[in-house]
């Protein structure tokens, strides 16, 4: 594996060495799908306090929901589970072009 | 997610221990639990400690439901491991296809003009006789071993550990005719029909592949299949 490729995958590592650096620092991970489903159970986004992050858990269609809620969780310290669906009856909701079904965990690195 | 949990995983996955993370998802209460037994963090039900133990086996993260509660078992397993025997030309495509498709690979060859590690950067080579590398390293359920040398005095001995063994793909460079004649040779020894049909041979997808980089996508493209198409009913977990 390349050096690139391992910090790609490396989520939790990167989740530690934000925390060293004094962030806040939230985790989101994939728990479940129905459907077709971008990103497998198991994958994961980290996000720190500015917004920034590292990682995955769609093709890019729920990730800024995700970091959303990964602020409230990083200020409640209460972990929270998100569902996403499609978004075919109201345009404005967050979902999946995929037509697939995902549950998000999103909790906060102490 | 407790600092100290955080830092564990860490350590166990740097240590490529297999290890799951399991979380409740009622209250956020987590514990690492391993094969062996042992676990650490919060207490959980012991059927929730099994289930983290049987998704450890079968390498599938998921939603555990006991009781009232729900958990996310969520399994950290070392990389898969390819032994890929002969170093030869195809090897140098395939080793570097493996490993960015996360596996651990480890290219086995005696004869050292081939096994040179200038050929093969950044990959694991060993001048080890096949047998003893696959005994070394554990052919286990996780493992997929290749063979390309053409050589029986290479490549028969490894497929006579790996078709022992719970390793879950076996593939063996050569045509028809070649095939046949290793399927002799291995008869004579005492190797069961069950035992050798676990060998995918002439090895690959059938795509018409001809260069080594070709043949390399067929074999990455057949181990794939092999490990990700559900079993049939009554077979074994994936790996």
């Amino acid at each position: 594996m390349s050096p690139e490729q391992a910090a790609q995958e490396d989520i939790l590592g990167t989740a530690a060495r934000w925390r060293d650096e004094g962030r806040e620092v939230a985790l989101a991970t994939v728990i479940a799908t129905w459907g077709s489903s971008p990103r497998p159970v198991g994958s994961q986004l980290v996000a720190d306090g500015e917004g920034r992050f590292e990682g995955s858990v769609s093709g890019g269609c729920i990730e800024g929901a995700v970091i959303e809620e990964s602020r409230k969780v990083m200020a409640s310290g209460a972990p929270s589970v998100l569902q996403f669906g499609v978004s075919d009856e109201q345009a404005w909701e967050v979902g999946l072009a995929c037509g697939g079904t995902v549950r998000v965990l999103v909790e906060r690195v102490e | 997610m407790q600092r100290a949990i955080l830092d564990r995983l860490n350590g166990d996955r740097a240590a490529e221990r297999a290890v799951a993370l399991v979380t409740a998802l009622d209250g956020g209460g987590q514990a690492l639990v391993y094969a062996q037994g042992e676990s650490a963090g919060d207490a959980l039900p012991e059927a929730v400690a099994d289930a983290a133990r049987a998704a450890l086996r079968a390498d599938r993260s998921g939603q555990v439901e006991e009781g009232e509660g729900t958990w996310f078992v969520h399994v950290h397993n070392p990389r898969a491991r390819m032994v890929i025997v002969g170093a030869v030309h195809i090897t140098q495509a395939l080793a570097g296809m493996a490993e960015s498709a996360g596996y651990a690979v480890v290219v086995c060859d005696p004869r050292r003009a081939f096994a040179d590690a200038a050929r093969f950067p950044a990959i694991e080579v060993s001048t080890e006789w096949p047998d003893d590398a696959l005994n070394r390293l554990g052919a286990d359920h996780r493992t997929a071993v290749v063979t390309l040398t053409h050589d029986p005095k290479i490549d028969d001995p490894a497929l006579e550990v790996a078709v022992r063994a719970p390793v879950f793909y076996i593939g063996a460079l050569g045509s028809r005719r070649t095939h046949g004649k290793r399927l002799e040779r291995l008869r004579e020894k005492g190797f069961s029909d069950d035992e050798l049909a676990r060998i995918h041979a002439p090895i690959g997808l059938a795509i018409g592949a001809r260069s080594p980089a070709e043949i390399a996508v067929s074999i990455m493209a057949e181990v794939t299949q092999v490990r990700r198409t559900p079993p049939a009913p009554g077979g074994s977990d994936s790996p």
